[in-house]
């Protein structure tokens, strides 16, 4: 409660600020609008804000999704294969040094202008985080556990479910926070670089008609339904790690 | 369940250092024996090779068993961690082997084993709200769960108090009475009231040291006990 109160005092400072920079420095709203003037655009666009939020807010969770799932997997099969490391771990690294963003054309070029490329985009984004997080937690097993299912004659495949993926939840759930972060990033440059609907393409939209206070009301929406879904997330995390941890 | 009698001879190094020299440690069947020595010397390296467990030491010699079956498969193991696995309750970790073997847990002898050990009413809790005691009572739940004819100890008593630790000897003790069991410790007063057989390890090898006369398991203030704990200690501090 007390930090809710505190965020709300944050917001407000931010809101005041902005509102003295508007008015000290006499900055034309259409380079810098005023917090009302925003407002005010957010309510007059509610339609067509919330029509194109729908579409980002769907190629997010879409992204996620998949981006875990295929994080996830990749991860659980490196962890299982030393040999299957030793191959996929060097073409990781080196598929992280392409920025994700310059391939944004491309991703239109071969998805389309629809939801797809999107997608794509932002599973290629949390695919790294959450891939790398949980193999680092698959291969980091307390010996101890591994020494005991030895001896208890288990299996490679029963110790990998029943041990190393429990005792990694943690870790993957670190990862799954980064995500909820990135995963709209995404999804905006992906509308950026080519779409006919989205937040992302909306901002653009309206920075070229000069409809500052429409882009900002869009940021404003985009930054919101950030928060949320990182707020939903670090939910489910803390529900995996407090599982991990032996509570529910 | 016939508890065979186990052997070790050999030496062992650490990227070409000796670890420990040719020596011989013998498990009598059916007993306890307790490796005694420093800290650093070797004795759980000594424990995780007849566990088959990895060691990074190249050890030169022979582990086994004197009806000549394989050791692997009829050990069980229980360190100076608990290992409880967290995401498990009590009944969960006692049945972990079953589970992981995709053999049907048998959860009614599970629930015996943990009445047996004093925990009945903390069947369902969850580890991280028993005391280090329950926690190592569990482990030998779990141990006692496996059912296995050699049992090898690495100090599990070592991280409990005073008073718990001599109530989980005796526990202990009682439970594992008649399989072939391994003590590695560090503490005279544990090795002189639990061992039948006490095996002192040093850097210069593996001597037998006399036990005292009564059967264990001693009471810690009988003299016999008393007086072993004390050439136990002596010839540690010998060594050292």
């Amino acid at each position: 409660m007390r930090r809710a109160i505190w965020a709300v005092a944050a917001a407000l400072l931010v809101l005041g600020i902005w509102q003295a920079v508007v008015v000290i420095a006499a900055v034309p709203p259409f380079i810098l609008p005023g917090p009302g003037r925003v407002a005010a655009a957010l309510w007059t666009n509610r339609a067509l804000i919330a029509a194109n939020a729908w579409v980002t807010i769907l190629e997010v969770l879409i992204g996620l999704a998949l981006g875990t799932l295929v994080g996830a997997a990749v991860a659980i099969g490196l962890a299982a294969s030393a040999r299957a490391r030793a191959l996929v771990r060097p073409i990781l690294v080196f598929s992280q040094a392409v920025p994700v963003f310059a391939l944004a054309p491309i991703l239109t070029l071969w998805f389309g202008y629809g939801i797809g490329s999107k997608v794509v985009m932002a599973v290629l984004i949390i695919f790294f985080p959450v891939a790398s997080s949980f193999l680092d937690g698959l291969l980091a097993t307390p010996p101890g556990y591994l020494d005991l299912a030895r001896c208890m004659g288990a299996r490679p495949a029963a110790t990998l479910w029943r041990i190393r993926v429990p005792a990694a939840l943690p870790s993957l759930a670190s990862g799954l926070r980064l995500a909820a972060v990135y995963a709209p990033i995404g999804a905006v440059i992906g509308e950026w670089v080519g779409a006919s609907r989205g937040l992302g393409y909306l901002m653009l939209l309206a920075n070229g008609r000069a409809k500052i206070d429409l882009m900002f009301a869009a940021l404003i929406v985009l930054a919101a339904f950030t928060i949320i879904i990182h707020a939903l997330i670090d939910l489910a995390a803390q529900r995996l790690q407090s599982r991990a941890g032996g509570g529910r | 369940m016939t508890a065979p009698t186990v052997r070790l001879q050999g030496s062992a190094a650490v990227n070409g250092a000796t670890l420990f020299g040719p020596l011989a440690v013998e498990l009598a069947g059916g007993a306890w024996t307790c490796l005694l020595g420093p800290s650093g010397v070797g004795k759980s390296t000594v424990l995780r090779l007849i566990a088959g467990l990895p060691t990074g030491v190249a050890f030169d010699g022979t582990i086994g068993a004197d009806d000549g079956r394989p050791l692997a498969g009829r050990v069980g193991y229980m360190a100076q961690s608990d290992l409880l696995l967290p995401w498990l309750d009590v009944l969960g970790n006692v049945v972990l082997g079953a589970r992981l073997r995709h053999e049907p847990p048998d959860r009614a002898r599970a629930e015996a084993l943990v009445a047996r050990v004093g925990l009945e009413a903390r069947a369902r809790a969850w580890p991280r709200t028993l005391s280090g005691g329950e926690r190592q009572r569990v482990a030998l739940a779990r141990t006692l769960m496996e059912d296995r004819p050699v049992v090898l100890l690495d100090e599990p008593f070592s991280a409990l108090d005073a008073g718990t630790r001599a109530d989980m000897q005796e526990t202990a003790a009682e439970l594992l009475a008649g399989q072939t069991v391994l003590l590695v410790t560090h503490d005279p007063a544990e090795a002189a009231r639990l061992g039948r057989r006490i095996l002192v390890m040093t850097a210069s090898g593996v001597t037998a040291a006399e036990p005292p006369p009564r059967a264990p398991i001693r009471p810690y203030d009988d003299a016999g006990t008393l007086a072993c704990q004390a050439r136990l200690l002596t010839l540690l501090r010998r060594a050292a």
